[in-house]
């Protein structure tokens, strides 16, 4: 797989060059447009390639071709490369709709000119989060996504996104610091912050300590994905940012956080020694978080709680700490990240077309907007997990997996996650009967949704849909990459193959003997497969 | 083998940029809170740093020896995270002006959950205590929430 390196960075530098001049184009909107579409399909054509080449083994790229241990390692596995290619898809679709509402708006006399570039910035943090072999990569990604997110949350500045950015910014701010007091104390533990290297030194290191690391480490990626008691800051800050946004936040933040826990799960602690606690706490996530969708009355907000309940399923899969759960938990995520962000883009479309999102002054919008309805009823009965759909197939992944594990603890999470996606449908109906069913108001405002909104939510739908159809090649996809990641080794020996320092140039005056070439065929700048 | 033992004068100081950052991270104003972030990122850029064992020349090769070099990996993180918490801090400092400007003071306001459940508890409290000034009426609940909210926070009774 040599051949095909140059593959590996493309989705973080594309997107970070098209952010750097979309900015210098800020007073050329149309010519900003362009390049964000363009970068943002390139970026995921180029994410599908590389999620095919992967499928036969890892690629590493070390920058300046220093080899792993002392360069920077981008690595790209299947699950990066899955998580990249559905995330890619996603937030182009986003981008689409965005255009279409700031066209129908006719905002393009007056753009937001910092909108595109931070976007950009976003996608290519999201990347450089999935492809980082490194944990001070994976540190920067987040930042680079999470201010990219602080900027867009607060776009406008009005009241209502200040408060909600306040509270925002400081959560995260303080969930970064906690994962760089981390990233240091790991530092300070191995002497390093190569995932790969530190796979194979943190099982060397006092199992104490390793507790203690892990833990910390969990606690900056658990704020991040909203884990139950660390979760109260999302259903706040997400419903008040514009619709858009709040789709793309939803369906790839979290995420992000699901990512990290995942591949610091498996290749750093694989003895597993907090699964009994990840599992009470996705419990904890499903239960509580389904019962505050059922409480609300604002759809958005509804929306954002069942985004921290269904967290937990994620969590759940994590937990169990086998191959199939992992599987599932993978499948589960490029599903949830689909569906979620398609259901907030229909709420952005079912609030222009009803006017607002209060569910008590919506209705009869089954009348007045049929499509809509269509448009809304099939993701929503995916996200609460009715046959056929891709949810309903994902949460039969995971009780297979806990019924297959026959320990007490697991019994009680399938019971636990069958209850919460019943209170999923609960809330979900709620919501549909109060916002399409019931009589509607008498000032519904007398809009037409334009198609440039409607087109790309759509499309997303068809995706969701699509991973339904092509439920049986994704999930041995799935289970593939599982497989892989319960064997830690795979990805040490990938990035470490190399037994010298890489093809790096340095200087030679009183420095280190440099490293006979001839003994380096073939390391430094590719991953051996297996 | 590196010489890790770090001076303690660095360990205390990482734990009182820590505690002070804490607290200061805990009040309602937004500036506050800022100072707490400043401080508590500078307690773990000191982390870093430790983490990189004990001080030593410029790691430059042919200026030092090799037994002598600092830990430059340790200093790199360190330059990262200070440009990152500094465009941040910009960032919330430009947040702390433009909440300034639209209410003319910087905290940090409720959530909207918060809000609705101080606004029943002050519904509640008169009946709670039994008291008799329930029926008046001139003040809104919002406004008796947030009395009621405030003195929660100063820690007399409402």
């Amino acid at each position: 797989m040599s051949s095909y390196t140059w593959l590996v960075p493309l989705p973080v530098m594309i997107p970070l060059f098209a952010a750097g001049l979309a900015l210098a184009l800020y007073r050329r909107p149309r010519l900003q447009q362009g390049i964000s579409v363009t970068a943002l399909t390139l970026m995921l054509g180029f994410s599908a390639w590389l999620m095919v080449v992967v499928d036969s083994g890892p690629v590493v790229v070390n920058a300046g071709e220093w080899a792993a241990p002392v360069g920077v390692a981008l690595v790209g596995d299947r699950l990066s490369a899955l998580m990249l290619t559905v995330s890619s898809a996603v937030l182009l679709c986003v981008l689409l709709y965005s255009l279409g509402q700031g066209v129908s708006d006719g905002s393009e006399k007056a753009p937001v000119s910092i909108y595109h570039p931070t976007y950009l910035a976003l996608a290519a943090g999201v990347s450089n989060a999935f492809l980082a072999g490194d944990l001070f990569n994976l540190y920067v990604g987040f930042e680079i996504l999470l201010v990219a997110s602080y900027v867009l949350l607060t776009l406008g500045g009005t009241f209502e996104r200040i408060r909600a950015g306040a509270i925002y910014v400081v959560v995260g701010l303080l969930s970064s610091l906690i994962f760089l007091t981390a990233v240091a104390m790991i530092y300070a533990a191995t002497g390093t912050v190569n995932l790969a290297q530190l796979s194979v030194r943190l099982q060397e290191i006092d199992p104490g300590t390793a507790l203690v690391l892990q833990i910390l480490l969990l606690l900056g990626f658990a704020i991040k994905a909203a884990i139950f008691p660390l979760s109260s800051w999302l259903p706040d800050s997400y419903p008040t940012a514009p619709a858009p946004v709040t789709a793309v936040f939803a369906g790839l933040l979290t995420k992000v956080g699901v990512y990290s826990i995942m591949r610091t799960q498996t290749l750093l602690f694989p003895d597993g020694r907090l699964n009994d606690v990840l599992m009470w706490l996705a419990l904890a996530t499903m239960l509580i978080g389904i019962m505050g969708a059922v409480a609300q009355n604002d759809i958005k907000r509804l929306l954002s709680f069942t985004l921290v309940s269904h967290i937990g399923y994620m969590i759940f899969g994590i937990a169990l700490g086998s191959r199939i759960g992992l599987g599932a938990a993978i499948f589960y995520v490029a599903h949830h990240i689909t569906v979620q962000t398609t259901l907030f883009l229909i709420v952005g479309l079912i609030e222009r077309r009803g006017g607002t999102t209060s569910l008590a002054k919506l209705g009869g919008l089954a009348k007045i907007a049929p499509g809509l309805s269509i448009l809304f009823f099939i993701p929503a009965m995916n996200l609460a997990g009715i046959p056929p759909f891709s949810g309903f197939l994902g949460k039969v992944g995971l009780l297979e997996a806990g019924v297959a594990q026959d320990r007490w603890l697991a019994w009680v999470l399938v019971i636990g996650s069958v209850v919460a996606s019943l209170l999923t449908l609960y809330a979900i109906v709620k919501a549909w009967n109060k916002a399409f069913w019931q009589p509607a108001p008498d000032d519904v405002p007398d809009v037409k949704l334009p198609a440039t909104m409607v087109g790309p939510a759509t499309a997303l739908m068809v995706l969701t849909l699509a991973i339904t159809v092509f439920a049986g090649p994704l999930y041995d996809y799935t289970n593939r990459a599982a497989t892989t990641m319960m064997e830690p080794d795979n990805y040490v020996n990938a990035v470490l193959s190399g037994e010298g320092r890489g093809d790096g140039e340095s200087t030679d005056k009183d420095g280190p003997e440099r490293v006979d070439d001839s003994e380096l065929s073939d390391d430094g700048q590719e991953g051996v497969v297996r | 083998m590196i010489d890790t033992t770090p001076s303690l004068m660095l360990v205390i100081a990482v734990g009182a940029f820590f505690i002070s950052g804490v607290y200061l991270v805990l009040e309602r104003t937004l500036t506050r809170v800022l100072l707490g972030v400043i401080l508590i990122s500078n307690g773990v850029n000191l982390l870093l740093l430790i983490s990189g064992g004990r001080a030593g020349g410029a790691p430059i090769v042919g200026v030092t020896p090799d037994e002598d070099m600092a830990d430059p990996l340790a200093q790199f993180m360190i330059l990262t995270a200070i440009v990152i918490t500094f465009g941040l801090t910009a960032f919330i400092l430009a947040m702390a002006y433009r909440s300034w400007q639209m209410l003319g003071h910087d905290e940090v306001q409720d959530d909207l959950e918060d809000r609705r459940i101080a606004r029943l508890a002050a519904r509640n409290a008169p009946t709670v205590e039994g008291s008799d000034t329930s029926d008046v009426t001139d003040i809104s609940v919002d406004d008796e929430a947030s009395a009621a909210r405030d003195d929660i926070a100063d820690g007399r009774t409402p």
